[in-house]
């Protein structure tokens, strides 16, 4: 028995469902290895773990309120990989927003005027990043790729700066900003958990921003530019305007996920408030085959592996680093996985 | 000023620059070799990390530090061959899987690092190695104990640059990685086996990439730490595009990075720290972003790079 790999045109709707959960699937018996190598069981670990992200409502809210950021990460990046604005500078957008937001909270004024004011500032920091490697593409042919890589750098270190001088808590012998006024910080939605209000705001934000991508004319030029930008062009459609907009919106989405940390988690900014979700979010948009509604359940994903992995590191001694490898087999299992949407195995001749 | 100038002509100053760009030397040939080749390794700082875990922990626990590099160079080629898997033969994007390689890679070397030694307040540290005093060479007041007086890694990075520029363009093998990376279509046509020349790349690379973190925790701290390569592998990345993707070029970046940074550190100790350290840390990838604006008009990046091949698409 013979196989060929042929091209694919189209692919079935359920590969949408069935190849992110292969790939997860991959990833978790690939690092069930490592399990092994500690010393524990496999089937108790990932036990531990799943418990520990799903096993009560305070352990659903926490997972809920880790995969949040990561919602507005994954969202910003399908969108900019939609069309073919490689944004690998979420987090530093992320930073960004977080600083900005943080900024502005820390002014007293009433509690809802501070969260929108936060939410607007946060939002434009993110898109201002985002906007620099857009400009430096359409206008002087840069690679996205690397401008937005080393631009998270470059904010990192600015926040760094900041909070080191000019921006540290007087009140606080470590570099960290001052906290937000606290009529400022997001109310908690559920008595004796984290659950913030930022929490439904990016589980609306992600229908949301599907209805601008399927339903819009926004959305469709985005998708047209991202497939063929030459047939964009011809369609009338201003491809470099296309993607500079592509890119505000994603930059704000990942500000976002910065305003979020400061208004319902951290309440000011430090150097690891975001343990990079920015690149995990690249992980969550391709998991979610960059649909926006994908994105949900992906971030929830990884949510789970990052805070089941801390009970299970508790329980079984496995370390807790497990959930990063996780992360990244999971997106090189995915990236494999997509493969089979571009390329189908077909037997061919007779049988040996 | 002439605090400034103190500090500049010091025997310590000198050497504090070699052994700062050594490691972003051998990074930055790395990815050089990998870009000309037409694939870009997002890779780097995971590799980078993981091989100097491997490279720490080989020697700690069999005492031989030669051993130890030994085990970083082949990490560091393995995970090259991932990434060339991954983006030369089975042609996936090369950013995304990248990113994926470097989290794979700090993940692991986090987790194997936690695994074998464990929650300790000190990090284990080993015996690194001792400078060489090259004789006769040393001797010379100022560059002798500066230049020559030295880590064999650093003499080998020394030396490690003109191979480079040999290699890659005086030696058939360059002259075929370079055709793949410019055009693998007509490479392809002339006989050059693309996905074999951009392996090989990306596995020398990775070698490369694999010193580089040996350097740092077996030579520069003598010790693993979670932080120890922070950012070094972006750092590189940058180089590259700054140096114009040629040895002599990205090497002279990474020096003049490494001089910016060993400045920053001596104005520092010398209570003279009135900008924030971060902002020189900052300066690479400002200026690379700003080279790139001059720079993309003449297009000197492989013209291939990014482009995965694949000889059925015509």
């Amino acid at each position: 028995m013979m196989f060929r790999l042929e091209a694919r045109t189209t692919t079935p709707a359920w590969f949408n469902v069935a190849l992110p959960v292969a790939a997860i699937v991959a990833a978790l018996v690939l690092c069930s290895g490592l399990i092994a190598l500690a010393g524990a069981g496999v089937f108790e670990a990932y036990g531990v773990m799943f418990s520990a992200a799903f096993g009560d409502s305070y352990a659903i809210t926490e997972t809920l309120v880790r995969a949040t950021p990561m919602i507005f990460t994954g969202l910003a990046v399908a969108v900019a990989f939609r069309a073919r604005f490689w944004n690998i500078g979420a987090e530093g957008q992320l930073l960004a927003g977080a600083m900005a937001a943080c900024f502005v909270g820390a002014f007293p004024m009433p509690g809802l005027l501070a969260m929108l004011l936060m939410t607007l500032a946060g939002a434009a920091a993110g898109a201002a990043v985002a906007f620099v490697p857009a400009v430096l593409r359409v206008r002087f042919k840069v690679d996205d790729v690397v401008s937005s890589l080393l631009l998270n750098s470059i904010i990192f270190y600015a926040l760094m700066a900041l909070i080191e001088t000019v921006w540290k808590d007087p009140f606080s012998g470590y570099p960290i900003s001052p906290p937000i006024e606290d009529a400022a910080n997001f109310p908690v939605l559920m008595e004796g958990t984290r659950l913030h209000l930022g929490v439904l705001v990016a589980l609306l934000a992600a229908p949301l921003v599907w209805l601008v991508m399927t339903r819009t004319v926004f959305g469709f030029r985005i998708k047209v530019t991202g497939e063929n930008p030459q047939a964009a062009r011809y369609g009338g459609i201003r491809v470099e305007r296309v993607l500079v907009a592509t890119a505000l919106f994603s930059g704000a989405l990942a500000g976002l996920a910065g305003v979020g940390e400061v208004g319902g988690v951290h309440f000011q900014v430090m150097s690891d408030i975001s343990p990079g979700y920015g690149y995990s979010g690249i992980v969550i948009a391709m998991l979610a085959r960059l649909n926006p509604l994908g994105v949900v359940p992906a971030a929830i994903f990884l949510a789970a592996v990052m805070t089941g992995a801390e009970a299970m590191s508790r329980a079984t001694g496995v370390p807790a680093f497990l959930s990063d490898v996780i992360q990244g087999t999971a997106l090189l299992a995915m990236l494999v996985a997509l493969l089979f949407t571009a390329y189908r195995l077909r037997r061919v001749g007779g049988r040996a | 000023m002439s605090v400034v100038l103190e500090q500049i002509f010091q025997v310590g100053f000198l050497a504090a620059i070699l052994r700062i760009a050594t490691p972003l030397a051998f990074a930055t040939l790395g990815e050089m070799f990998s870009e000309r080749a037409g694939v870009l390794n997002l890779g780097i700082e995971g590799i980078m990390l993981l091989s100097a875990m491997t490279g720490f922990t080989v020697a700690y626990l069999s005492g031989s530090l030669w051993l130890g590099i030994a085990a970083a160079i082949v990490t560091g080629a393995l995970m090259g061959a991932l990434h060339g898997v991954l983006t030369v033969a089975l042609g996936l994007s090369q950013h995304v899987c990248g990113i994926g390689v470097t989290l794979f890679g700090t993940g692991l070397a986090y987790f194997l690092y936690r695994l074998i030694f464990g929650q300790q307040s000190t990090p284990p540290n080993i015996v690194g190695f001792k400078p060489v005093a090259i004789p006769f060479l040393s001797d010379i007041p100022i560059l002798g104990p500066a230049v020559f007086n030295q880590f064999t890694l650093v003499y080998l990075a020394i030396i490690a640059i003109p191979v480079s520029a040999f290699v890659l363009y005086r030696t058939p093998w360059g002259l075929s990685v370079r055709m793949v990376g410019e055009n693998p279509r007509a490479a392809d046509s002339a006989g050059v086996g693309v996905i074999s020349k951009r392996m090989q790349a990306v596995i020398l690379g990775g070698a490369l990439m694999g010193l580089a973190g040996a350097f740092l925790t077996m030579a520069q701290f003598n010790a693993f730490t979670f932080g120890v390569v922070s950012g070094r592998g972006w750092v590189a990345i940058a180089l590259v595009v700054f140096g114009r993707w040629d040895p002599w070029r990205s090497a002279g970046a990474a020096l003049l990075f490494a001089f910016v940074d060993a400045l920053q550190l001596r104005l520092q100790a010398a209570g003279l720290g009135h900008i924030p350290y971060e902002a020189f840390l900052m300066l690479p990838f400002v200026l690379t972003i700003v080279a790139m604006a001059f720079m993309s008009r003449n297009a000197v990046a492989p013209t291939a790079l990014l482009k995965p091949f694949r000889r059925e698409e015509r």
